[in-house]
């Protein structure tokens, strides 16, 4: 699926959803549980079933990020799964806190 | 990307917690928030505008208005009510069809005169949106689409809208502000109006982080003081002269004592250092926070942190006590460098234009388009110096920079001497055209204490503590400074002011 900043998708292994808050805007093999996650419209199916490993849960507010950053998906809806490109997971990317300002 | 899209995840996060209202728990929730500005943006897209405006003080219709706005996909701009009538008027035309939330009086029947201005006021505008059916999450999701347009306060020429896009704003929150951060007790009390970039940014970053947004519509120092005391008020944005106000009370009633306040910022000009020393004083318990940002920059872009206060204040290094006068280090998320007028980035330490770039930077006009370099940086007509620390100095705006006899002077530089004297409470040094020197410097000052003021006594406090090529060669009591509502000095003013009499 092709993936751009703006894009939403929705995991079939469980409640996570997520939107791409920077994307190279090509085509990504986008998962969660290890399973292709689908357009917001799709559902859960049953019929899948989660890849081992891969399923360590989503925080939502979290920003997953690829080692090189060039995509970044900001979860808007938690759930079991864990979300990678292909086999490779995404790890959360790290920010310090700042102090309020306005 | 788009606004709602805070919005949402605030109100399927915690939707139970209040987002505007009272420590009582009255007011209204994120879920509240979200399905009434559901609501309102079904009946914004009824009227067929382009624009939706706001023409009203705060009130818990504007986070409704903002919310749907985005809701609906139309440009939400709030107006400055503090201008004239005409002003307003030639404002209102630029952005026609529009619909605006007004104060149902006054500045309603002056809109009303204004060709495809649709108005009414903000309380009917609640009223009208608290029941129904809440639509589909339907908005759109481009990042490039309008959020919001402000109208840059003007200072100089007519008024430029500033374009801050869905991206902006949404890039600078995910940037700034963790998602859910406040514990459930913070409350945050937004005093600044509107139309003020750090007003807009306040509705957002609330809502992502959870902290109930209470409201102080028209600022007064010994409202602001009194709501913060009954509200159990954590945390508070300030502009200098809101802050040497609530210090100068705070230090005159012994009595009201400020506990819950956690963190303090302040930001939107220069702080006066006696002020910030004094406010250090009155409450040690609170986190100060200085924030730097432009309307084009959707908002802060340079934050000194409470550690950062502390350490420069408590400092015997005159270089780390500095600090305290800066506006710290620039957000991870973007860059920052110091430029030549050749567009060259300059050493640490040296004075130059602030340039910026990242994600959060817009630096766009409507119809004029984006004021960016080839490679994104937007050079930002302050003035200002980075320190070997990577502390940002900000000197103001280039324009105002003093050139005496060929050197460059930052007004601010004899600002913050002038005001370390006992007897001055407020003070400027504007540049005034002259023959010899090609301009001179006159400081104008407010006295405590008019009866002991000594232009030569006030000159030789100035030597000590000045290069001679830098002190002020008249200075000039007035009453007071003309500064605009939010707090900026008018330098232009005083200096067509001066001008006339030299």
């Amino acid at each position: 699926m092709e993936i751009r900043a703006g894009s939403r998708l929705k995991s079939v292994v469980c409640q996570t959803e997520v939107i791409a808050v920077k994307a190279p805007g090509t085509d990504l093999d986008i998962r969660c549980g290890g399973v292709p996650m689908v357009d917001p419209t799709g559902s859960v199916s049953d019929d899948v079933n989660p890849a081992d490993g891969a399923m360590n849960g989503t925080q939502m507010g979290k920003r997953y990020v690829d080692p090189d950053e060039t995509i970044e998906l900001l979860c808007t809806k938690p759930g079991d799964g864990s979300l990678g490109i292909g086999d490779a997971l995404l790890a959360i990317k790290e920010s310090k806190p700042l102090p309020a300002s306005d | 990307m788009n606004l709602m899209m805070l919005l949402e995840m605030a109100s399927s996060g915690f939707g139970d917690r209040v987002a505007i209202g009272s420590r009582d728990g009255s007011g209204m929730t994120y879920q509240d928030l979200y399905d009434q500005s559901g609501r309102a943006s079904e009946y914004l897209n009824q009227h067929n505008v382009e624009h939706i405006s706001f023409l009203s003080e705060s009130s818990p219709a504007l986070p409704v208005a903002l919310f749907a706005a985005a809701w609906a996909g139309l440009p939400f701009i709030p107006l400055n009510y503090r201008l004239q009538d005409a002003e307003l008027q030639s404002l209102a035309e630029r952005i026609t069809p529009t619909f605006t939330i007004s104060d149902g009086a006054d500045l309603q029947s002056l809109l009303s005169d204004v060709d495809d201005v649709q108005t009414t006021a903000w309380h009917r505008f609640l009223n009208d949106t608290t029941k129904g059916a809440i639509p589909e999450p339907t908005w759109n999701m481009d990042p490039d689409e309008i959020a919001i347009l402000l109208f840059t306060s003007g200072t100089t020429g007519a008024p430029k809208a500033a374009v801050l896009r869905h991206s902006h704003l949404v890039s600078y929150i995910l940037g700034s502000v963790e998602f859910m951060g406040a514990a459930e007790e913070e409350a945050t009390l937004v005093s600044v109006p509107p139309y003020h970039v750090a007003g807009m940014a306040a509705m957002c970053s609330s809502v992502y982080a959870g902290r109930r947004i209470v409201q102080l519509p028209s600022f007064d120092a010994d409202t602001w003081i009194d709501l913060v005391i009954k509200e159990e008020v954590t945390h508070a944005m300030v502009v200098p002269t809101m802050l040497a106000r609530i210090v100068e009370r705070l230090d005159e009633q012994s009595a009201k004592k400020i506990v819950s306040l956690k963190a303090l910022s302040y930001g939107g000009g220069k702080m006066p250092r006696p002020v910030i020393e004094k406010a250090l004083e009155l409450l040690p318990e609170t986190n100060f926070v200085n924030a730097y940002g432009l309307t084009e920059t959707s908002s802060t872009i340079s934050v000194l942190g409470p550690e950062d206060h502390r350490t420069a204040y408590t400092s015997s290094d005159p270089d780390i006590r500095q600090r305290l006068a800066s506006a710290g280090k620039p957000l991870p998320t973007l860059e920052v460098s110091i430029r030549d007028e050749s567009g060259n980035a300059v050493s640490a330490g040296v004075s130059g234009e602030i340039w910026v770039r990242g994600e959060q930077v817009s630096g766009e006009y409507l119809g004029q388009g984006k004021k960016l370099t080839d490679d994104g940086w937007f050079p930002t007509n302050d003035g200002g110096s980075i320190d070997d620390g990577g502390y940002l100095f900000v000197e103001g705006r280039i324009d105002d920079i003093i050139i005496r006899g060929g050197e460059n002077i930052s007004p601010g530089e004899i600002e913050d001497v002038l005001l370390e004297h006992p007897n001055i409470r407020d003070a400027a040094a504007i540049g005034v055209p002259d023959e010899e020197w090609g301009e001179i410097i006159v400081a104008v000052v407010v006295l405590h204490n008019r009866e002991d003021f000594s232009e030569s006594a006030m000159k030789d406090f100035t030597k000590e503590l000045l290069r001679s090529s830098r002190t002020p060669d008249k200075i000039i009591p007035l009453d007071e400074l003309p500064y605009n509502e939010t707090g900026k000095l008018l330098r232009r003013v005083i200096k067509a002011d001066l001008v006339k009499r030299h």
